[in-house]
């Protein structure tokens, strides 16, 4: 689903409403890989301060599961940009997941990875994700012991989603220490791309995580924080700062 | 390990390991003699096991029908059966060889025996309470501070229980390497809702005995309140086998007809959030609700996993009380037996007051007095003008 080296941005859908996400997915495509978008959820328990202000603004302005879809498929009238919904398992569960995957996929989302679903609980998703051709995206952590990576890599159909610290998410001024051998461990034990995030804030940050061998970075919070101090009208800054990440990491269409 | 459908561990993969580390802990450490041994002691010389079985005569005589017997929780250190299980979980903790507990509470009760807990075995102790919460319940907070307990205030969502919840997993998920997250009821992923239910289910094996050597019999049916629902368990667990008719009362609040109330066996549906399966106070999006009860420790929009199967297999029988038969009941055990319940508990009395009656005067009813009614006293002077 990914080529090496992959830019994948993350915002949360509706943050401040879903015509701004629109404007801002648009902004991403000539410089991303894959777009994430969260769908924001009234109890985001692995999300930091910024997520969860940024879930409260989406909700605050009325987003919906149904408003989400119609975004998706208004951008992938328009873009190829391969889109990955970023979830927590009770937005799925509660419209059915069956019923989620298969709107999700007649939307033109490309993948799904739902944050609170370890692979023990992921058969429904899975199931239904393979019925619908939609990707499945599993999380990764540097605690995860070498069978678990083994599973959680089978199982992700689109890409192995790397969360670099122990922690919820959010911008943090240094890398962790361990990120070098983490990568290694976990790429060397993965066949799917391996895309790292959770507290990736600026283009030099993520051309380290490529140097470091990842084959995709997650920029999320450092976003979020763009569109919480300038609402709709971050656009621009989303362009450029993503540019910036393009510049350094290498690759893209984009000089 | 799931209960029927519900239960399981719905976490982040980060969580996994921390979570596989603590199953292995509750299934080899726990039934060890010499843990059972150390828990044994404590409950008996610090909490005050076994708690008394009390005849309420004079209750009984208000209600005209069965007999109301009480299971003095209230009587325990700290005034609640919170004690039992942070004892048992802090103890676990530092056979671990961890050093800090964190906790989420609702009313302060469970904070507070954290905090208890936490200073007996020379823990450090974090707890996490909403907004709302610290405000309500400002004794509790100064009672943990005075313990020795950093606590938190939490800002966001409804900043009732559901919130300090949320925020002691985020603390949880950033700490666990040295930090035990003790969970105050029987929810959250598995092994929590099995392991908090093992060590309160010392409730009803004392309640169940003391009632065969008190009355030659066992009661005919067992009255409990339920929030997250470890006290329901607690004295549930005993008499699942018996032919006893097992109730849980939820929290009425203002009416199940109006938003605001947490009956959330009663009016929730099936869901997923704080690492379970359970059942939920949510919206047709997904995004769980906004609860009220005059208890801030019924105050949260979920229940225990065991409790949505024990109500799906129709073994236990879900009721609710609202605000203003609490009051009333709170009211007539202090009149009639010289004892101050918990609003939490009160429920459960409400509700015998309703059922008393139907049964004949050589019938009992066990009532677990899952706390005292101290902490509520001010809540209680402004209801009632």
């Amino acid at each position: 689903m990914i080529r090496r080296p992959a830019l994948i941005p993350f915002i949360t859908a509706g943050d401040p409403d879903l015509a701004a996400t629109l404007a801002f997915m648009e902004a991403m495509a000539p410089h991303a890989d894959v777009i994430e978008l969260g769908v924001p959820f009234s109890d985001p328990l692995a999300d930091g301060p910024t997520i969860q202000q940024a879930s409260a603004r989406a909700l605050a302005s009325g987003t919906t599961v149904d408003g989400i879809f119609a975004t998706v498929r208004a951008f992938k009238a328009q873009h190829d940009t391969p889109v990955v919904l970023m979830l927590y398992y009770n937005m799925a569960y509660r419209r059915g997941v069956e019923a989620f995957v298969r709107d999700a996929a007649s939307a033109g989302v490309d993948g799904i990875l739902v944050v609170d679903l370890p692979l023990e609980e992921a058969g429904p998703l899975r199931d239904a994700c393979g019925r619908h051709g939609v990707n499945t995206v599993f999380l990764a952590a540097p605690n995860t012991p070498p069978s678990r990576l083994r599973a959680i890599d089978r199982a992700s159909t689109g890409y192995v989603y790397l969360v670099s610290k122990f922690g919820t998410t959010g911008a943090c001024a240094e890398l962790p220490p361990a990120l070098a051998s983490i990568i290694a461990r976990v790429t060397g034990a993965c066949a799917s791309p391996v895309a790292v995030g959770f507290g990736i804030s600026t283009p030099e940050q993520a051309s380290r995580v490529i140097g470091l061998g990842a084959d995709g970075v997650v920029v999320g919070s450092a976003l979020v924080d763009l569109v919480s101090a300038r609402g709709a009208d971050a656009t621009d800054d989303i362009a450029s700062f993503l540019a910036a990440c393009r510049r350094r990491i290498g690759g893209g269409d984009t000089p | 390990m799931k209960f029927g459908q519900f239960g399981g561990q719905f976490v982040p993969e980060v969580m996994m390991q921390p979570l596989a580390e603590l199953d292995e802990a509750y299934r080899s450490l726990v039934p060890k003699k010499v843990f059972q041994s150390q828990l044994a002691t404590l409950l008996s010389d610090y909490c005050g096991r076994p708690t008394l079985l009390y005849h309420a005569r004079r209750f009984s005589e208000a209600l005209g029908g069965a007999q109301v017997y009480l299971k003095r929780e209230d009587l325990l250190h700290g005034g609640a059966h919170k004690i039992n299980n942070t004892v048992a979980q802090a103890l676990l903790a530092k056979t671990m060889g961890k050093r800090r507990l964190i906790a989420e509470t609702g009313a302060g009760q469970h904070g507070v025996a954290t905090a208890m807990a936490g200073a007996l075995l020379g823990m450090e102790t974090d707890v996490y309470m909403g907004a709302k919460d610290v405000e309500r319940q400002a004794m509790n907070v100064f009672r943990m501070r005075l313990l020795g307990a950093r606590v938190h205030t939490v800002q966001t969502g409804s900043k009732t229980l559901k919130d300090a919840t949320n925020e002691a997993f985020r603390e949880w998920i950033a700490t666990f390497e040295d930090t035990y997250y003790l969970i105050g009821s029987v929810m959250g992923p598995h092994p929590y809702p099995s392991m908090v239910r093992d060590f309160q289910c010392v409730i009803g094996r004392e309640a169940r005995s003391q009632m065969v050597t008190q009355t030659g019999a066992l009661p005919s049916c067992v009255i409990a309140c339920v929030g997250g629902g470890s006290n329901a368990i607690g004295i549930f667990h005993a008499f699942l086998d018996d032919n006893v008719g097992l109730v849980g009362v939820e929290a009425a609040g203002k009416g199940v007809d109006t938003p605001q109330h947490c009956a959330t066996v009663g009016k929730g549906s099936p869901g997923v959030l704080h690492g379970m399966h359970s059942l939920f106070l949510q919206d047709g999006e997904g995004h769980i609700a906004g609860t009220h009860s005059i208890s801030a420790g019924l105050d949260y929009p979920g229940v225990g996993p065991e409790h949505a199967f024990l109500n799906e297999s129709g073994r236990v029988s879900y009721v609710s009380a609202t605000d203003e038969e609490v009051l009333g009941a709170f009211s007539l055990l202090s009149r009639t037996e010289g004892i101050i319940p918990a609003l939490e508990s009160s429920h459960a009395l409400a509700h015998a007051m309703k059922v008393a009656p139907q049964f004949g005067h050589d019938e009992a009813v066990l009532v677990n007095l899952s706390g005292r009614g101290d902490k509520d006293l001010g809540i209680v002077m402004e209801a009632m003008g």
